[in-house]
């Protein structure tokens, strides 16, 4: 019997051997972050790790904390544990985390995304013996389109709504999503921004991340000031006096969630474009047999179907439970 | 197809009706008039009969994605709608094919009746030919389900604007029983189909919120009870004699005990009433159990005919002597039908729904109030001078029915709902007290806003107690108001009864599950309530 490197408790995931938590929700003493959203980097923690570019979102998030950072692959021995951290491909700067105690390595996938997107380092397989996957979208209907198709249509729908002197307001996650819209939409003119996207865009820009140029959007701005811009605002302002001030405007929101007609047509949205920072189908079950590993955990997300799933193709599987529920939850869902 | 996926991704992709109706115009004017016909038949609930069942398309589906039967349950049960949900399973097409939407439906028509081998052959084909909305489309087809949030009236503003011919008219014109397959869209918009039984669009009453007050000098108005039976419109024309649902079905062959009534009155008779399951002892309705055992048949054995014979009783005057009088005051079309029936034998399954007289609001709140012992819901109030007008039109006739039965319940289970509501847990089990135990009595998935939809959604995620497939078992801790118009005793029902129309009033947070209602205080209103 091989020592469980990672164990899974109330306030997270926990490695005995180097005393420390990875993403945990409730405080403990060091926390190690994979990335910046607000379900994996919480408040409390005494110190905390993440990668040299997860960190300054999560000052900028979290205020006055302890933090370190580390580069990725660059290697750390933390009790009797190696770690290290490697890209995810799910916002700038998230991470899979490699623990390996005494010749066993597991990784914790965090948040991840398989398909390139030009902003966020490219995901990297990394070898181990056991996998804790997420799995967001971890049933066969979410199939995404390669990003430079979606971003064709977000252009086309831009273009159709300008013909009419309309502005386009995309509801978009402050920070990752609206980032990756950005750097695809930003060579056709300042796209404006809300204050919450701003100041992501501004933090993420500070790093060195080729961003184009963007405009806040303050009182002074409106459609007449600029006929038939694109704006991209957080999905809580979909619909509300923020962009009453843009109007005439069309709205959508950008999201995985929206390749599910019910769920668009529940958020009152005609329009939608399916465009997400987690793995689909075919990237989960693409990038748990690049790991080599033959036990899998998942977590956050359709985990009941999926593990079974996983099961059925050979895999020891099983279940991390989080504090967010164990079911995709596309209303209190942030970073799909 | 393309031309079709295309609307339908116009009229998907907003909620404005000014740019619904826009789209659908265009399409009237642009696309092959044989997929005119076909789109103005779906959106009108006219589908070509399913050429293959749904147990054959979740398995061809499974076996087309590769995956296990299980796994497709799952998708199923997150997307909510079956022919989505095979369109998001399959694999990208490999071909295209470029189908009009009328050779893919006559495609279907043509597979009815084929053997299992060549429906699925084709079906698989056509899944591999086909881009996405496309291939949504086609299952939606298969599935027969079709709406695409287009009302009546937006459907034929749309045909009117494209091709000129005025609303009204249209909206007749597209009633009745004609045939897509074998019409012309110029016959179609001509009137030329629709044949001799052809009805007229319902006139719809809105419900009245607040008292009758309001609607301002008594006289200006008629009352009348409203019936809890199947809203119908009986046509009498020489040769044809139809009775419709408000549903535009075809439903003369369901009440054969209504066929007499072809002998005795004048052809060019049209009337809109209420058929009823009719207690000849009291000579008042049954209540609308008994009917709905009628409902579901094609056939109905003789039993059944005796112990629950139909009658009509009729509202309103559409069509005399083969004049169209919907634009006379609905004063006047009543004492025309008076003098039709007064000259019916008193024996027949007909009779006019009688009119309540009222000099005052208050002395017909009082009436109203008796609703229940009468069998009726509460009363309807129109206009003394309204025309028959089509559709849903505010102001000229209310219904204002009787407030419902209440009682607190605590929820047991909890599943998820499907389409606009996938992913979201809307659809109750609710149990009351019957001693020491907790006995499920009814489900309710209505009354409650998005918001708290949301939250008890969460809920459910946190506090699952058990799974049942699809259904959670929750702890017996949060308590609703269940509003319900009636209740019946049903042996079938582990709580012995039934209710009718329930849904949520309101979430009752104050309330815990100490405070609910017992199984004795609903089986006392089974005394009480008709």
């Amino acid at each position: 019997m091989v020592a469980q490197v990672l164990t899974f408790t109330d306030r997270g995931i926990y490695c005995p051997a180097g005393d420390f938590h990875i993403d945990p929700w409730r405080p403990v003493p060091r926390a190690l972050v994979t990335h910046g959203h607000s379900d994996h980097a919480r408040w409390g923690m005494s110190a905390y790790l993440a990668t040299h570019q997860a960190l300054p979102v999560i000052r900028k998030r979290l205020g006055q904390i302890t933090a370190e950072s580390i580069a990725y692959g660059e290697i750390r021995q933390i009790g009797s544990a190696t770690v290290s951290f490697h890209p995810a491909g799910h916002v700038p700067g998230s991470a899979q985390i490699r623990v390996t105690v005494a010749g066993e390595t597991w990784v914790v996938s965090g948040d991840y995304k398989t398909e390139p997107d030009g902003l966020a380092e490219a995901f990297e397989p990394v070898p181990c013996h056991a996998f804790i996957s997420e799995c967001t979208f971890g049933l066969p209907i979410f199939r995404w389109e390669p990003q430079p198709r979606v971003i064709a249509r977000i252009r086309a729908w831009w273009a159709a709504n300008a013909a009419q002197g309309k502005t386009s307001i995309l509801g978009a996650y402050s920070f990752g999503k609206a980032q990756r819209l950005l750097a695809g939409l930003g060579d056709h003119g300042p796209i404006l921004t809300h204050g919450a996207v701003e100041e992501m865009t501004q933090t993420l820009r500070d790093q060195g991340y080729p961003l184009p140029p963007t405009i806040r959007v303050t009182p002074e701005i409106t459609a007449k000031t600029h006929p038939g811009a694109l704006a991209i605002a957080p999905p809580s302002a979909l619909g509300s006096a923020w962009s009453a001030r843009l109007g005439p405007a069309e709205e959508a929101f950008v999201s995985g969630w929206m390749a599910v007609r019910g769920i668009r047509r529940r958020r009152g949205l005609g329009t939608g474009f399916v465009l997400s920072d987690h793995a689909d189908w075919p990237g989960l079950n693409d990038a748990i047999r690049a790991t080599g590993a033959h036990r899998v955990f998942v977590t956050h997300g359709y985990t009941a179907p999926f593990r079974h799933w996983l099961e059925t193709q050979g895999y020891e599987a099983g279940i991390v439970e989080t504090q967010f529920g164990d079911e995709a939850e596309p209303e209190t869902e942030v970073t799909a | 197809m393309n031309r079709f996926a295309t609307l339908f991704a116009a009229l998907d992709g907003t909620t404005k009706t000014g740019a619904k109706t826009a789209a659908l115009a265009d399409y009237f004017r642009a696309a092959p008039e044989p997929d005119r016909v076909w789109t103005v038949a779906l959106l009108t609930g006219r589908r070509p009969k399913r050429a293959v069942n749904s147990t054959e398309l979740r398995l061809w589906a499974a076996e087309a994605a590769g995956i296990p039967d299980w796994l497709f349950e799952e998708s199923y049960t997150v997307v909510g709608d079956l022919a989505e949900t095979i369109a998001l399973l399959l694999p990208p097409p490999s071909t295209h094919a470029d189908l009009t939407l009328d050779d893919a439906i006559r495609g279907l028509i043509r597979l009815t009746g084929q053997p299992v081998e060549a429906r699925k052959a084709a079906v698989l084909q056509a899944w591999t030919q086909l881009p996405a909305t496309e291939r949504f489309l086609y299952n939606k087809l298969l599935t027969g389900g079709f709406r695409m949030g287009v009302a009546q009236g937006l459907l034929t503003r749309a045909l009117a604007q494209a091709t000129g011919v005025e609303e009204a008219t249209l909206a007749h014109r597209l009633m009745g029983d004609w045939d897509p397959a074998s019409i012309t869209f110029p016959a179609l918009i001509a009137g030329d189909a629709g044949g001799d039984a052809r009805p007229y669009p319902f006139a719809l009453a809105s419900q009245l919120e607040s008292g009758a007050e309001a609607l301002g000098d008594p006289d200006d108005w008629r009352a009348e009870w409203k019936w809890d039976g199947i809203r119908g419109q009986l046509v009498i024309r020489p040769g044809a004699f139809a009775l419709w649902s408000r549903g535009e079905e075809l439903i003369t062959d369901r009440f054969p005990d209504l066929a007499p009534l072809a002998d005795f009155l004048p052809p060019g008779t049209v009337i809109d009433g209420e058929i009823l399951a009719w207690d000849t002892t009291r000579s008042a309705p049954h209540p609308f159990a008994q009917l709905q055992k009628r409902i579901g048949r094609k056939t109905v054995p003789k039993s059944l005919l005796t112990e629950a014979p139909a009658k009509i009783l009729a509202y309103d005057l559409l069509e005399h002597l083969g004049r169209d009088i919907r634009d006379q005051p609905f004063a006047a079309r009543r004492a025309r039908l008076a003098t039709i029936l007064s000259d019916l034998p008193p024996t027949l399954p007909l009779a006019a729904s009688p009119l309540i007289a009222f000099k005052t609001w208050e002395a017909l709140a009082q009436t109203r109030a008796t609703a229940r012992t009468e069998g009726a819901e509460g009363v309807m109030l129109k206009r003394a001078a309204s025309p028959y007008f089509q559709g849903r039109k505010r102001g000229d006739w209310w219904k204002w029915k009787l407030d419902p039965f209440t009682v607190d319940a605590v929820m047991l289970y909890a599943q998820a709902g499907h389409g606009r509501r996938a992913n979201l847990y809307t659809d109750f089990t609710f149990g009351v007290r019957d001693g020491n135990e907790i006995v499920p009595f009814t489900k309710a998935y209505s009354g409650l806003t998005d918001a708290e939809f949301n939250e008890i959604t969460r809920w459910v995620q946190k506090n699952t107690l058990e799974r049942f497939g699809p259904v959670r078992k929750v702890p017996a801790e949060l308590v609703f108001e269940i509003g319900f118009e009636g209740i019946q005793a049903s042996p079938r029902h582990k709580s012995g009864i039934a209710l009718r129309f329930p849904r949520m009033i309101r979430w009752r947070r104050d309330k815990g599950v100490a405070d609910i209602d017992t199984l004795d205080s609903l089986r006392a209103l089974l005394t009480a309530a008709p």
